[in-house]
């Protein structure tokens, strides 16, 4: 799930309309995948870059998202909203697409089909490769990964 | 003159819509397998063993390297004695795209407008084409599939005339700073310097097609490069900007002349996917 239907799920949330799936517990990967190859599971599915969907992210912690997965810092509206809501970001390679389209087992629109491969999906996962990015103590690897490197 | 069929072109670019976004140059890889070596961070070891594995993978598996295959950029050198025959030419590079990503299972990213309803065309054109007649009998077609999360990276930058050196290297370190771990590290940096407005911004993306980490021809900006190349490296962000001594894999900076009162500079930066292929016709 990415651009479009964050800004969707924001706005149905400011509406209180009901959205596509309960988001308590679950875990959002920022992809829009490849189209499918014939035989495969999915295309090319590696994350893509979370800073653009910082501005909808804690609306949907403050609903009981629990993890998101993708590539890149966040904002500090966002790190704080994932203390708040002891909730987790984890980092994927960006552009190992294939070898993580490797490890998604079924996938399944659930909701905005007409958004081609912006659609939102239904994925499962098994050795999914990734990181813990930023923890629910407010830990964040990019910072402290720059300062042990930087020289 | 010698004739060349849109037919052809249209046939050629869809394989090098294929190539481009499957395989990887031998270039690249050495580059990435060299840093592998030097890497000190035991975490951004391993991610460049990643990127290696998915390069191999994708070439294997005729699966697109990243799932965004990006926009369709293409330089082409048309030779002012070749004679293009049976239809436009910039339909037939459309043509091919079209043909590629339907084909190859590529994602098409193009919409519409960039602002008003998003629609996408739903067959990646139009491809952005830069053109240039040069002497010769021959046609020279590039394709490079251009990712947004590096290219939003990327900025255009008029700097005063005197500026000189210092401030062009400013430029380049708060670009790479500030993008961190968003253009998926390791990155190569287009600099085009010189030119115009617009001129410094294709120059920024031309330089990219530089066989990564190969020297600037001129010692100069050979130097400049190499000095931009340790300080960006020094800066710790690492590869996917979890820490480490590999943030970028080359600087390429490519100069043409400007006038008296500017210094024009832009900064392409590119993801570690540094995907284009070309042919010759």
């Amino acid at each position: 799930m990415r651009d479009e239907a964050h800004k969707r799920f924001s706005y149905m949330i400011i509406k209180k309309e009901k959205l596509p799936f309960n988001l308590r517990g679950q875990v959002i990967y920022y992809v829009g995948p490849a189209p499918t190859p014939y035989g495969k599971v999915i295309g090319s599915a590696g994350p893509t870059s979370s800073y653009r969907m910082d501005p909808y992210t804690p609306q949907l912690l403050e609903k009981g998202l629990k993890a998101t997965i993708g590539k890149g810092q966040r904002d500090k509206a966002v790190i704080d909203s994932m203390v708040k809501n002891k909730a987790v970001y984890l980092v994927a390679v960006g552009g190992a697409a294939v070898l993580i389209s490797k490890t998604i087992k079924s996938s399944k629109v659930i909701a905005f089909n007409e958004l081609g491969h912006e659609a939102v999906r239904e994925l499962e996962v098994e050795n999914f490769p990734c990181i813990v990015a930023n923890d629910i103590y407010g830990n964040d690897i990019f910072i402290q990964g720059v300062n042990e490197w930087k020289r | 003159m010698r004739e060349i069929k849109t037919s052809d072109i249209t046939q050629a670019v869809k394989n090098l819509c294929l190539e481009a976004n499957y395989c990887m140059g031998n270039d690249l890889k050495e580059r990435i397998r060299y840093f592998s070596e030097t890497e000190r961070s035991e975490t951004g070891k391993e991610i460049l063993s990643v990127i290696l594995e998915n390069y191999d993978l994708a070439e294997k598996e005729r699966m697109a390297v990243c799932q965004d295959t990006g926009v369709a950029v293409f330089f082409v050198r048309i030779g002012q004695d070749v004679h293009i025959t049976g239809g436009s030419f910039y339909n037939a590079i459309n043509e091919g795209v079209r043909l590629g990503y339907e084909d190859g299972c590529l994602r098409k990213s193009i919409i519409k407008d960039p602002v008003f309803k998003r629609l996408n065309t739903k067959d990646n054109t139009p491809a952005i084409i830069h053109t240039r007649i040069v002497s010769g009998k021959e046609l020279e077609i590039t394709m490079m599939p251009k990712g947004s999360g590096a290219e939003n990276m990327s900025e255009v930058r008029m700097l005063r005339a005197n500026d000189g050196l210092k401030e062009i290297k400013n430029f380049v370190i708060e670009k790479v700073k500030d993008a961190g771990g968003k253009p998926c590290p390791p990155i190569i940096v287009g600099v085009g310097v010189g030119g115009n407005f617009e001129r410094c911004a294709i120059l920024s993306k031309i330089a990219l097609l530089r066989e990564t980490g190969k020297p600037n021809g001129d010692p100069n900006w050979a130097m400049v490069e190499k000095e931009l190349l340790e300080e960006i490296n020094r800066l710790g962000i690492g590869p996917q900007g979890l820490g480490g001594t590999t943030t970028a894999l080359g600087v390429h900076i490519l100069v043409e002349p400007c006038h008296i009162a500017c210094l024009p500079v832009a900064i392409n930066i590119q993801c570690h996917a540094n995907r284009h292929k070309t042919i010759k016709m």
